[in-house]
């Protein structure tokens, strides 16, 4: 078990008279290996919680345990804990700072105080998992296209070599391909190396497509917690939190009330196609 | 007459290394010709640098041409005396909410605009009023704007361009930083802006979805119009926008891996309903 959010509340100015909870009572177990999807609309309290994982915001109150220890116990080591870790905040292309692509991601692991010879090693792996191609290495990371900036911003935490790594909205502003491409390029990423992956994100189409599990969170609290096709079941309910479905399975409920009879628990378009194809050839008279 | 029209457009800047010498020169936009009607709701879409946001900053004269004209409401971009009348007939709202509002109380945020031109203050609470109305904020004008969602900032942001009494109203990827109800809430508010206050709207978008209510597409890639038309004209042509780094809504794709799979449907299927009928029909 990597991480354990145990009873987790953080309140802004406890004292003030607008004193606001942020999250409330969040309990919640992230095994290593899992690629998790985090949504909720703006101001439900993801980035907070996402913050806390890392040790960069610390609980009002209840505990959170990192391989079993708990990171605000006096001899826990914080900096480590950011580097085991990594948070790639939105818009990530926004910290890129240094002259070359290659000195950008060597910041992270030199800050590391690890041997250059290292350094280099995990910045080079780091760029070839994010799949930026080594004629960028000497480049300005400012020249970059838009989608190049946000791989080398990512492979920048991945060359700490994080067990966690938590993106907030990686593909925000990108174009429809580039969207996609970041996103194979993590899912690639998450099964060769198992890294555990939590990805904050405001679009269902993708969290249903890439995640395994969905943390869907409202007013603080962790309201459902399944996988995508449960989750999705209950659209209505997340409409009402400002949230929705995938397109395609409004899609599948408009046809299933129209006769076809289409499995309405699916999420992705490639499933939704076969199962159109098998109501149509298996009720052919039956269509409305 | 067209609200806005460029003829043989073309924007160039120099890019520069490290030490401020000159990079060479990138076109950004290149020969760019297109007329939009006043009223047309018309929607721009591009792959990440295709030139679509240097575009659309020539349309309030943020930015003006290095070779070719720029006209907004008839008046020349380049000439100096025009740039305050252009930038009150066409408002520009942008991506991120967080930069565009400044005032303290919601409403005070909106007369901002107005009362920089010297509106009469009767005047400017009545733009204020009408304008919060527009966007579905009324209730919202004594607010801090901090307070509010990005839907619900941006639809302010809207309503701060609106109470200026633009003829055209350019958003440049209004809804890429919204969640999913703050996104449709904005669409929302621009189509009815469009449809009641006949305001022409030129909508710059990554989300396909928001395209399909658009009069009228405009796809650039390289700085260029690569493909033109309506919705139903431009989404028909799945893989050649897949080509150009795009996508179709949802349900286009839906059809067109139907298609793929035998099944006879037209091209160019844009809503749910369309989807369920041409199932019905071909049974």
């Amino acid at each position: 078990m990597a991480l354990k959010v145990d009873h987790v509340s953080y309140i802004y100015d406890p004292d003030a008279p607008l004193s606001h909870k942020a999250l409330d009572d969040i309990s919640l177990t992230i095994p290593e290996g899992q690629f998790i999807g985090v949504i909720g609309h703006t101001g439900s309290g993801k980035s907070t919680l996402m913050q806390h994982l890392n040790g960069l915001v610390k609980a009002t109150s209840g505990h959170i345990y990192f391989n079993g220890r708990d990171i605000d116990a006096r001899d826990f080591d914080k900096k480590e804990l950011r580097s085991k870790v990594g948070l790639v905040f939105q818009y990530p292309e926004h910290q890129l700072f240094e002259a070359d692509v290659f000195s950008d991601v060597c910041f992270g692991p030199k800050n590391l105080g690890l041997e250059r010879e290292e350094v280099e090693r995990r910045a080079r792996e780091a760029l070839i998992r994010v799949g930026v191609p080594k004629e960028l290495y000497d480049q300005s990371p400012f020249e970059l296209s838009g989608g190049q900036k946000r791989r080398v911003a990512i492979a920048g935490v991945l060359a700490m070599q994080p067990e966690i790594l938590i993106l907030d909205e990686p593909t925000a502003g990108l174009d429809p391909r580039g969207r996609r491409e970041i996103l194979d390029q993590i899912r690639q990423l998450q099964t060769q190396t198992h890294i555990t992956i939590l990805l904050v994100s405001h679009s269902m189409d993708d969290v249903a497509e890439y995640v395994d599990r969905i943390i869907v969170m409202n007013g603080g609290k962790i309201v459902y917690d399944d996988i995508p096709r449960r989750i999705f079941r209950r659209y209505r309910e997340l409409e009402k939190m400002g949230l929705g479905a995938p397109q395609v399975t409004y899609i599948l409920h408009t046809l299933k009330e129209s006769g076809l009879p289409v499995d309405t628990d699916i999420t992705t378009i490639q499933e939704a196609a076969d199962s159109i194809m098998q109501a149509i050839s298996s009720s052919p008279s039956n269509v409305c | 007459m067209s609200i806005v029209k460029t003829r043989n457009l073309i924007y160039e800047y120099v890019k520069r290394d490290e030490e401020g010498n000159e990079d060479g020169v990138i076109r950004a936009v290149n020969d760019v010709s297109l007329g939009i009607r006043q009223g047309d709701f018309i929607a721009v879409v591009g792959h990440n640098g295709s030139g679509k946001s240097t575009l659309a900053k020539h349309m309030n004269a943020i930015l003006q041409p290095t070779q070719g004209t720029v006209w907004v409401d008839g008046m020349d971009t380049r000439q100096e005396e025009n740039i305050w009348d252009i930038r009150q007939r066409a408002g520009m709202v942008f991506q991120n909410p967080d930069n565009q509002i400044i005032g303290q109380v919601v409403e005070e945020d909106v007369g901002f605009g107005p009362e920089n031109l010297g509106v009469p203050t009767e005047e400017i609470w009545k733009r204020v009023e009408e304008s919060l109305r527009a966007v579905g904020m009324y209730q919202f004008r004594s607010h801090s704007p901090n307070r509010l969602s990005g839907g619900q900032k941006q639809r302010v942001s809207i309503a701060g361009v609106l109470a200026m009494r633009p003829r055209c109203i350019v958003l440049d990827e209004p809804t890429a930083m919204l969640d999913p109800s703050g996104r449709s809430e904005v669409i929302r508010a621009v189509r009815e802006l469009n449809q009641t206050e006949k305001v022409t709207v030129i909508l710059i978008t990554h989300y396909m979805e928001e395209v399909i209510y658009a009069d009228r597409v405009y796809v650039m890639d390289k700085g260029r119009i690569a493909m033109e038309g309506t919705p139903r004209e431009i989404f028909s042509r799945v893989e050649e926008l897949q080509g150009l780094r795009l996508d179709v809504p949802q349900v286009t794709l839906l059809a067109h891996e139907l298609k793929k799979r035998g099944l006879d449907l037209p091209d160019g299927i844009l809503t749910t309903p369309e989807l369920v009928q041409a199932l019905t029909e071909r049974g």
